[in-house]
């Protein structure tokens, strides 16, 4: 079904993305809903927009409500806030959501990495379809199974539709009709190396954080891109390469050596994914305490040299250190400036900067 | 269209209501599946409306809270001869049957109430044509242009005067006999011609003259009294282009046509609920309905505490009234009556409760709704508070639960929406093509932020700078955009 209503749609999201209309941001306010994913209440964001209207501050008008109390007593949150008692009951049910659906809602806050077109596909980039449907075109496009579809639809609802006789006659509001779509299609050749720091320095706490963070955006990317391929590696003073599950759960302990970790997702860049076809995210997340200022100088150069040819962005994520933060972080920002064009940075102080840390990563569209 | 089943029903429900008395237009019932419920509900009820981007954010709010099981929209009807209504298909029988009660209703409140009189009843044709215009200057000058525009004139699209509709072709009138009345300086009656220099001295003839000349000068001024319809002021006297000129038209004929709904919302839905429970209960359901029936119904007419529900209240005072006009629980005797067991027993047999509830229907509006059959009786049987916000708290608090003050707020709330009162004042202040508004402070304060923003979108309008007038506490304030930056200054005495 075609909805006129997705124009709008469209154009609304297309503002409080940003993309258009930068004026109105300030306008924007995110009301929620209440959902629940297992036993945890999430809110679901439904960001508004209010039009500047001539109206009266909020707190001083108070209202009138219904229900038990003395005088004095306090309101609920969700309660009477803001607006006129004569304001319709809004009730606040729980939901269960799914795991897709969470990672959806969170990515209505985030852009996407952008894709970069690589060479392979130059060759079939656009392309004619006749995909998309519409109400109205010429017959020599009309959809058959479509209209035929859509009049038995109608048919069974109005009662019409006799299963004994099943004749359907599609009327005119039936008729549906081929449209035409210009698709680009990008083969999304895209890998993910997640590197983990599961050093002794590595607390519990930092581990449980990168495994959060790294989680959601697993979770997020592979929505959005089918036939994503993720890698995974933990390092201490070796490096290997894990599958997701130990990835997730596993325990280690020992000294710090990033350049090995490094060294490996080169080496499987090199063996897998040739740049020229793959658009390539290492993600790497480190307390930051390196062993020695002279491995620190060997990353930068690895960085320098090979990361930054083939990588669309190298993130690099720092949790805070139960042995006070590390220099890694600094040595990078030193070397490269705060906003390098490939290398996005984010500390992550604590287990409520991850939403933040996500944003960092994922918000700029690279 | 509906299956032959619903036809069926629909035919018996309006055959019940008629033979209670209601009256309504010729009404015609579709079914929608959820998606279409949802974009003609964003679109105010329509299913065409000139394209907007708030309409996807309404769709957006109304889909999401559909698609996670928070909320669902049972019914909807639109204010038009015929009277649309939409029924949800997925709703089972009995929702189906209720829904179409409520909708008589409705259609019958459309009808009757005086307030919806003056709206146009061909509105859906209006909106589609609304839709064209909109469309059209759309692909002539370009979607960013005509969105812009839009957006300027939604942010004024409160400020129109509800009475209006009821007080134009007076106004108009006035106006041409103080026309014809235009003569010479006014001087007093003199019987004897030699009497003449005595009783209209020179000095009273060149007080006259002066009078007159001021009188004169302000029936130059534009508007000549304060103007509460802004926009239908800015269509008069604003230098609009014609697109411009007929996109603010087609926001402000809409805000007139929506007037009356907000302005009877409590009664509206009140009436419609009471008739649907009475339908309902007394003709249409059958034992294995009952259960589904009191789920629903209690519902729509349940308090969430902390707030009111229109369903609910308009149900109740209608009850009410009833009860009280079928028992003689009015006028001077029964209001002076003071033994509260002898009014508590108050029954006179009068019988008059229908009667009266259809006048009601017929010639109130929420707030002379409120105004008149609120009773202390009432709020103390339904547990009515105030709130206000407490500072110290920063916490929404129960005020009181005396019924002066629940009343007032009550009202306070209804009278022009619960908006600020805006006016035009001046359109050449200063005599520099300024134009002046003025905010009729009845004991809150503007929300700044807003205000200012509401002025460089009006400048948009207007061209020249725009002011306003508001107070801040106790200090008068001016406010103004001059189409680079804002002023604020105090004023001593007001303009």
């Amino acid at each position: 079904m075609v909805l006129k209503i997705e124009q709008d749609y469209g154009r609304f999201k297309q503002i409080i993305r940003g993309h258009v209309k930068k004026e109105l941001r300030k306008y924007i306010t995110s009301g929620e809903l209440i959902g629940k994913q297992g036993k945890k209440l999430v809110s679901i964001p439904i960001p508004q927009i209010d039009i500047p209207r001539f109206r009266y501050t909020d707190k001083q008008s108070g209202g009138v409500g219904q229900g038990d109390g003395d005088t004095g007593t306090p309101l609920g949150e969700e309660d009477g806030v803001g607006t006129a008692g004569n304001a319709e009951g809004y009730h606040i049910v729980e939901v269960d959501i799914t795991l897709e659906e969470m990672a959806e809602l969170l990515g209505e806050e985030l852009e996407l990495p952008k894709i970069l077109p690589k060479k392979c596909e130059k060759i079939n980039s656009e392309k004619n379809v006749y995909r998309g449907i519409r109400q109205a075109g010429p017959q020599s496009l009309r959809h058959f199974r479509r209209t035929y579809k859509q009049a038995l639809k109608r048919q069974i609802v109005s009662g019409v539709y006799n299963p004994e006789n099943p004749i359907v006659t599609p009327f005119a509001e039936d008729r549906r009709y081929r449209s035409l779509k210009i698709v680009h299609q990008p083969q999304t050749k895209a890998v993910i190396i997640y590197m983990m720091d599961v050093s002794g320095s590595m607390g519990q706490d930092q581990k449980e954080i990168v495994r959060i963070e790294s989680f959601w955006i697993d979770a997020w990317l592979k929505l959005q891109y089918k036939g994503l391929e993720t890698r995974y590696i933990i390092h201490d003073a070796v490096a290997r390469e894990v599958d997701a599950e130990t990835f997730f759960h596993t325990r280690e302990s020992g000294g710090t050596i990033i350049s090995s970790a490094y060294k490996l997702a080169l080496k499987m860049i090199k063996e897998d994914y040739d740049p020229d076809q793959w658009n390539i995210y290492p993600f790497h997340f480190s307390d930051g305490d390196n062993w020695s200022g002279s491995d620190t100088q060997e990353c930068l150069e690895l960085l320098q040299k090979d990361f930054f040819t083939f990588c669309n962005a190298f993130c690099y994520g720092q949790v805070e250190s139960e042995y006070g933060s590390g220099q890694f972080l600094k040595d990078l920002t030193e070397r490269f400036g705060a906003t390098h064009e490939k290398l996005i940075t984010s500390k992550i102080e604590n287990r409520d900067k991850i939403i933040d840390s996500i944003k960092t990563f994922l918000g700029k569209g690279k | 269209m509906l299956t032959p089943e619903l036809e069926q029903w629909k035919a018996t429900i309006a055959n019940h209501a008629r033979s209670y008395g209601l009256d309504f237009f010729k009404t015609i019932f579709e079914i929608l599946d959820w998606k279409q419920v949802n974009e003609i509900a964003a679109y105010g009820g329509f299913p065409n409306r000139y394209p907007h981007w708030r309409f996807g954010m309404e769709y957006e709010q109304l889909s999401k809270s559909y698609a996670y099981g928070l909320s669902k929209i049972y019914e909807m009807v639109i204010n038009n001869d015929p009277c649309y209504a939409y029924l949800l298909h997925s709703n089972n029988m009995v929702d189906q049957k209720m829904v179409m009660a409520h909708v008589f209703g409705h259609c019958d409140f459309f009808k009757n109430n005086i307030f919806f009189g003056p709206t146009p009843k061909n509105m859906m044709d209006q909106m589609a044509n609304h839709r064209v215009r909109v469309t059209r200057y759309v692909d002539k000058l370009g979607y960013e242009k005509v969105e812009r525009f839009i957006d300027v004139c939604l942010s004024i699209d409160n400020l129109i005067d509800y009475q209006l509709p009821f007080s134009e072709r007076k106004n108009k009138v006035v106006e041409e006999e103080e026309e014809e009345l235009k003569q010479d300086v006014h001087r007093l009656k003199v019987d004897k011609e030699y009497l003449e220099g005595f009783i209209n001295p020179e000095h009273f003839i060149e007080m006259q003259r002066q009078k007159q000349e001021k009188e004169d000068k302000q029936k130059t001024k534009i508007p000549l009294h304060p103007q509460k319809d802004v926009m239908g002021f800015l269509l008069e006297y604003a230098p609009l282009s014609r697109w411009e000129y007929d996109i603010l038209h087609i926001i402000r004929d809409e805000g007139y046509y929506y007037a009356p709904q907000a302005q009877t919302k409590i009664m509206n839905e009140g009436w419609a609920s009471y008739w649907h429970s009475k339908i309902m209960t007394e003709k249409i359901l059958n034992d294995s309905e009952i259960i589904d029936f009191a789920d629903h119904h209690s519902g729509t007419v349940a308090m969430t505490s902390g707030r009111l529900n229109p369903y609910k209240i308009g149900l109740e005072i209608f009850r009410d009234i009833e009860e009280r006009w079928n028992k003689g629980r009015f006028g001077k005797e029964y209001d002076e009556c003071e033994d509260m067991v002898e009014k508590a027993k108050w029954d006179k047999k009068l019988g008059l409760g229908r009667e009266k509830i259809f006048e009601v229907r017929k010639i109130y509006n929420d707030v002379t709704f409120i105004e008149s059959f609120l009773t202390p009786e009432f709020c103390a049987r339904h547990k009515l508070f105030s709130f206000e916000f407490n500072r110290a708290s920063n916490h929404y608090e129960i005020a009181s639960r005396e019924f002066k003050i629940i009343k007032e707020k009550l009202l306070f709330h209804l009278t022009n929406f619960g908006q600020p009162f805006i006016e035009v004042v001046d359109a050449n202040y200063d005599n520099r093509a300024e134009l002046l508004l003025k905010h009729v402070h009845h004991g809150i304060d503007l929300d700044l932020d807003y205000a200012k923003d509401v002025l460089k979108n009006m400048y948009d309008i207007w061209k020249r700078p725009v002011l306003i007038e508001t107070q801040l506490g106790s200090q008068l304030r001016i406010y103004s955009f001059d189409g680079e930056k804002h002023k604020e200054m105090d004023t001593k005495e007001g303009i």
